[in-house]
């Protein structure tokens, strides 16, 4: 589904990340894991299409396609979905109608017609029950005096409503105390199906206990200096970074 | 003024520009040769037949025009007017008809001879319901005179008058007499006396004692003659006890040279009335390297004779090239009301100097400011805003909420409060903010699969929530409607 070669991306004029590979095949939950200043946050930018993050070299082929090719808008369109380290809040703009424009101009982008207006409201409401979602933050402007473990949640049951192929989450667990850590978690594992690929970006090993991922690579430098399957992860909570760091 | 359907010719017209109201319709017109002097305006006043009374209210304000002084200290640059290069009066005619225009009623559901086919045609490709079955009473205004205004004889029943400033000066000559020029005398500032003394039309409405005015009453504004300057009156008196909703919508084909609208508008309430009056301003806003687009220079100000009398302003202002405009509110009653909720977009090379003056006379009066400024492209938007406690006005109390935002890094956004308060019981209460669309939000929903132009169309009506949800319903959808046109392209 996703395939990237030999990534190499500039930020400002800094090379940050130096020569990234990786497969990703659907139904897959892949763990990037590195110290801070590693490149994790840069990979996940990249990968949505965020301006200043220049591609120098490379590619990212998603489902056949050169994924630097496409704008933003049209990533999310072929189902790139990035959970935000710190989801924005946008006054004045309800939860629901920010929902309901975005599932449209995705439909929209794929040549469907609006979601009716009822089956939007039936969506809506499975998807928070779902995620556990209380009712009125749904009325509420986007992630407006939320807290942080609101937040995460309402960018997992944006997921859950545009029901990306792939999804990234950018440290979604920083911050989050263990309730909120296991809520976030419980959405996404209810979100993993054979079709669809998820990437969690982390610096903790923590939520790794609540989500099982199949492959954990570490990124250091801008390059991925190890992979593994999850036993990897424990490892590196006993260990550190270290060692890896002076195998390197 | 709601509807959004246009004609599939006026269609085609309009594809190629974000302008949907810029169309210009063809017609015969009489209109006056271009200047202005005593004789011009005497032919104004003589073509509608005034009485004396009317011709010496203008003559007056015009001697009084002759002595002021173009204002030029807002911040806004526009180089130096030449008066004689506008004209003063222009009607529609109707050239297959042998009757010549009197401006008095000629059908049954309020029209007249100046409701011309191609008028007509005008007025429904803007979606103005000039005809009776839509839910508002219309006064529509085309160039100088109005063309109609429905319902008029159903709003009669309820002693509601609601008719034409010429018309009123015919029927009504006492009431006029008695409102006219006393909440904004001519010799107030440059644009109302020259409006005094050229005043083509207007609206005029009454509504007696212990009414509920059962429609909005509404007036549109059309400007369509190049170099026509439009110079209406309006004069809204509310009666004791009585209560109206009154809106106003306008707009004008898309002109290489600046198009002056000076209008004047006077509102009047009286003990426990209320008055609610929403403009969605759409003029021409002119284009980049021209001198186009309407210079919007109006004054606006209602005074709350009685106690506990109500007043509201909404406004939502995103065309023309300049705006100078501060619908105000003379707080005289003892527990009057003063609200001021304004929208000012600025795209382009649009520049607004827009805000209100709240002056508390009367004991516990009290006055609400939201300001919400949009600046994008290379615009510039400020607020301009007194608010005045009088030594009389014990426990006055005003809230004023400034808020502005930026798109984009080349246009600017000001703000002057102006606070003077003489009295020590007095509360006043200033909140201003100013932000930016933050990339983080847009990148936030184009991640999500929205586009720009819809983001920034989303986060800017979110931001002026506040304000929108004081306009009237349809016209509230129209204002949003007008502010995601008019952002469209907004980021480079």
């Amino acid at each position: 589904m996703l395939e990237i070669k030999d990534l190499h991306v500039s930020v400002e004029e800094n090379a940050i990340l130096k020569g990234i590979n990786l497969t990703v095949k659907p139904g897959e939950v892949h763990a990037i894991m590195g110290p801070n200043g590693s490149g994790k946050s840069t990979l996940s930018a990249t990968l949505a299409g965020k301006d200043d993050y220049q591609v120098d070299s490379g590619e990212i082929i998603f489902k056949g396609q050169d994924l630097t090719e496409l704008a933003p808008e049209e990533r999310a369109g072929e189902g790139v979905f990035l959970a935000f380290q710190y989801p924005v809040e946008i006054p004045g703009v309800s939860n629901k109608l920010f929902l309901n424009t975005a599932l449209n101009e995705i439909r929209g982008y794929r040549g469907l017609e609006p979601i009716d207006r009822f089956d939007f409201e039936d969506l809506l409401e499975e998807k928070a029950q779902l995620l556990k979602m209380r009712p009125h933050l749904l009325q509420r402007s986007v992630n407006e005096g939320f807290s942080g473990g609101e937040k995460k949640r309402n960018d997992i049951l944006q997921m859950a409503v545009l029901s990306p192929d792939l999804c990234i989450l950018d440290e979604t667990d920083s911050g989050l105390d263990i309730d909120a850590l296991k809520a976030v978690s419980e959405g996404v594992n209810a979100l993993q199906n054979e079709q669809r690929a998820f990437i969690l970006v982390t610096h903790y090993q923590r939520i790794l206990n609540y989500i099982k991922p199949d492959f954990v690579h570490v990124l250091y430098k801008g390059k991925i200096v190890k992979s593994g399957d999850h036993t990897l992860a424990h490892e590196l909570e006993e260990k550190g970074y270290g060692w890896i760091i002076d195998e390197e | 003024m709601c509807a959004v359907e246009t004609q599939p010719e006026v269609e085609d017209m309009l594809q190629s520009t974000y302008y949907r109201e810029g169309f210009y319709t063809e017609l015969s017109s009489d209109t006056l040769s271009k200047g202005i002097n005593v004789q011009v305006v005497r032919a104004i006043s003589a073509k509608r037949n005034e009485p004396e009374w009317m011709l010496e209210f203008r003559l007056k304000a015009f001697k009084q025009w002759l002595e002021m002084e173009e204002p030029h200290w807002l911040k806004a640059d526009y180089p130096e007017l030449n008066y004689q290069d506008y004209s003063y009066y222009s009607a529609p005619s109707c050239s297959s008809c042998d009757s010549a225009p009197n401006g008095e009623s000629g059908s049954d559901d309020g029209s007249n001879e100046f409701l011309t086919e191609e008028v007509e045609t005008a007025f429904e490709a803007l979606g103005v319901p000039v005809r009776e079955g839509s839910e508002v009473a219309v006064d529509a205004i085309f160039d100088s005179v109005s063309v109609t205004t429905t319902y008029r004889k159903e709003l009669q029943k309820l002693g509601i008058i609601f008719c034409s400033f010429s018309e009123a000066i015919q029927e009504y000559p006492d009431l006029v007499q008695q409102y006219l020029g006393t909440v904004v005398p001519p010799k107030d500032n440059f644009f109302a006396a020259l409006n005094a003394a050229v005043a083509s039309d207007g609206t005029f409405v009454y509504i007696p004692k212990g009414v509920r005015c059962p429609r909005e009453l509404s007036t549109y504004f059309r400007i369509n003659q190049a170099k026509t300057g439009q110079f209406e009156r309006t004069i809204l008196v509310a009666d004791q006890n009585s209560y109206v909703s009154y809106i106003e919508g306008c707009s004008a084909p898309m002109r290489d040279s600046y198009q002056l609208h000076a209008a004047v508008v006077e509102v009047i309430i009286h003990k426990n009335a209320e008055v609610k009056y929403s403009t969605v301003q759409n003029w021409f806003s002119g284009e980049e390297g021209s001198k186009g687009g309407i210079l919007n220079f109006v004054t606006k100000r209602a005074v709350c004779e009685g106690d506990h009398s109500k007043m509201s302003w909404t406004q939502s202002e995103t065309g023309s090239a300049i705006t100078w405009k501060y619908p105000s509110v003379i707080l005289k009653g003892d527990y009057s009301v003063g609200e001021f909720f304004s929208v000012a977009l600025t795209n382009g090379v649009q520049q607004a100097d827009t805000g209100t003056k709240m002056i508390h006379i009367g004991k516990h009066t009290r006055s609400t400011i939201i300001s919400k400024g949009i600046s994008a492209g290379k615009s510039q938007n400020s607020y301009r805003g007194l608010v005045k406690l009088t030594s009389n006005a014990e426990g006055a109390r005003n809230f004023t909420q400034c808020d502005s935002m930026l798109i984009g890094d080349e246009c600017g956004a000001h703000t002057f409060p102006y606070i003077e308060v003489k009295n020590p019981s007095a509360h006043v209460e200033h909140e201003a903010t100013t932000s930016r669309i933050g990339e983080d939000q847009l990148f936030y929903c184009v991640q999500r699969g929205i586009s720009e132009d819809n983001a920034i169309s989303m986060i800017v009506n979110g931001f002026c929530k506040d304000v929108f949800s004081e306009l009237p319903l349809e016209f509230a959808v129209e204002a949003q409607k007008l502010l995601s046109i008019s952002l469209e392209h907004s980021v480079g």
